[in-house]
């Protein structure tokens, strides 16, 4: 009933061409990204999305290669809502949500090749890197999908390969100027609809009178590499037609927002 | 013989501390306390229903506190997320470190929620937790006696420090013996006191006397971060 009110409200003003901020329907709040945030991490950074805020962090280890790649390195995307940044998120193993915003900030970076894994093995079948890259909510006002996949990407831009010991191990205690060998940089962007509206980078209560969302993934040629569309609603073709070219043109103004 | 400190520090001195209220806008109330590189983030939610509905007591609130070190956060390996048997014993002194503090009478059959999350650490983390967990407290309004500050001491080789730092605290070639504690700053009572290592009786003392006149001068940069963060507020009124 409260929603039903809510998304009556939300949708009347998105009628009149209004947001509660006062935003366009394509238009962000403000994004700063912050990078080397955490000095333990290999890489790490803050992303904020108007009062959203997102930490993110890379951590390296030498492990033993799936068996299927051998000759490749491992790549972990783990998000982490924790009930310090919203009343509604609980302590205690991942939720839906949490696992969602993972596992597409994670096909974005792993079908894009943004970081290419070929160029991570130590030995084969034995050793390879593997790129573990952690996303905690400090503050959720919305959107913390679009900030997380950010964050995770400008985390692994800022990071620096730890040192070797002379028998393959890490050695955390020394620090290389290495880079990870990086192709692209993938950006999400979450479109949301609410009624016949088409909105980016929604607050609490947009994202609550929501219908469906969808978030498209695009490579720096424009190329799309992830898609995930949420929510209970549907979408008619010339919609995501809409939606598609609204994240590729999104896609590049979050990309320079990202020094590199 | 003396134990000179790596960074150059008095052996009484604490590394420079940075604290802030005020953080974290969705939550009730929020702290945030810089200790040299550790970095503790509080926010308290609250009082808020606690539920299942048995755990309600209706003499008197119900304070929890969840310690979590990020996983990127320590140095060398990545830390697993969830808890472990250290995150969850820190959570718990750490309760019971603040709740001397509060009035729990104050909120009958609600909770109080303290989540303490560090994105760096470099040694004193329960402690700079417990100091940024307070701001955090204060800033959300939930009724105290007093603040609670909070600071490692503890020997390296023969000589006693406050505030050691992780390269002080993995020394290897002395003994080291580590001693957090934290104080009521106001009534001069020790509210949480842990220590591992070995160490005399008579060090214990002047190790706390050292401890307690540390916590003091937290309690005063505590004050300040408040005291910004409502001038601050009736400025932009």
């Amino acid at each position: 009933m409260l929603n039903r009110e809510l998304k009556k409200h939300v949708l009347n003003a998105l009628q009149q061409g209004l947001r509660y901020d006062n935003r366009g329907m394509d238009e962000y709040r403000e994004i700063t990204v912050e990078m080397g945030i955490s000095k333990n991490a290999e890489g790490s950074a803050r992303v904020k999305i108007g009062g959203t805020e997102v930490l993110a962090g890379v951590k390296m280890a030498v492990e033993k290669p799936y068996p299927d790649r051998p000759n490749d390195g491992m790549l972990m995307v783990n998000v982490e809502l924790t009930p310090l940044s919203s009343p509604d998120f609980e302590s205690g193993p991942p939720r839906d949500d949490a696992i969602e915003i993972a596992r597409v900030t994670d096909r974005g970076i792993r079908e894009s090749k943004a970081i290419d894994l070929t160029k991570l093995n130590l030995v084969p079948g034995e050793k390879s890197w593997s790129v573990m890259i952690d996303l905690v909510s400090i503050n959720d006002e919305g959107n913390l999908l679009d900030a997380s996949a950010l964050a995770a990407m400008a985390a692994i831009i800022n990071t620096r390969m730890p040192g070797l010991t002379d028998k393959q191990t890490v050695d955390y205690k020394t620090h290389t100027n290495n880079k990870l060998p990086l192709n692209d940089f993938p950006v999400a962007i979450t479109v949301f609809r609410i009624g016949d509206k088409l909105i980016v980078d929604p607050l609490l209560d947009e994202i609550e009178a929501m219908d469906a969302r969808l978030t498209i993934t695009s490579m720096e040629d424009g190329t799309i590499c992830a898609m995930q569309k949420g929510g209970e609603g549907s979408f008619s073709l010339e919609q995501i037609e809409e939606m598609l070219n609204i994240a590729q043109r999104k896609a590049a103004e979050l990309r320079s927002k990202v020094k590199r | 013989m003396t134990f000179n400190r790596p960074d150059g520090r008095e052996f009484d001195e604490m590394r420079p501390i940075e604290a802030k209220a005020g953080i974290i806008a969705r939550a009730d109330g929020s702290g945030y306390f810089k200790i040299g590189d550790t970095i503790a983030l509080a926010a308290v939610y609250g009082p808020r229903d606690l539920y299942p509905k048995f755990m309600q007591d209706p003499t008197k609130g119900v304070l929890r506190v969840k310690y979590n070190m990020m996983p990127f956060s320590g140095s060398g390996d990545r830390v697993r997320p969830g808890a472990s048997r250290r995150s969850r014993e820190i959570s718990f002194v750490t309760e019971r470190a603040l709740l001397s503090a509060v009035n729990l009478e104050d909120f009958p059959n609600a909770v109080v929620d303290v989540f303490i999350e560090l994105p760096q650490t470099d040694a004193g983390t329960r402690c700079a937790g417990i100091c940024a967990a307070s701001i955090a407290l204060a800033d959300a309004g939930i009724s105290m006696k007093d603040m609670v500050a909070a600071v490692s001491c503890g020997k390296v080789g023969d000589t006693l420090l406050v505030d050691l730092s992780y390269a002080e605290e993995a020394v290897e070639d002395l003994p080291v013996a580590d001693m957090p504690v934290s104080f009521l700053p106001r009534s001069g009572k020790a509210v949480l006191l842990q220590m591992d290592g070995q160490i005399t009786k008579d060090e214990i003392l002047r190790a706390l006397e050292m401890g307690k006149e540390a916590c003091e001068k937290i309690y005063d940069i505590q004050k300040n971060a408040l005291k910004e963060k409502f001038l601050k507020g009736e400025q932009d009124a």
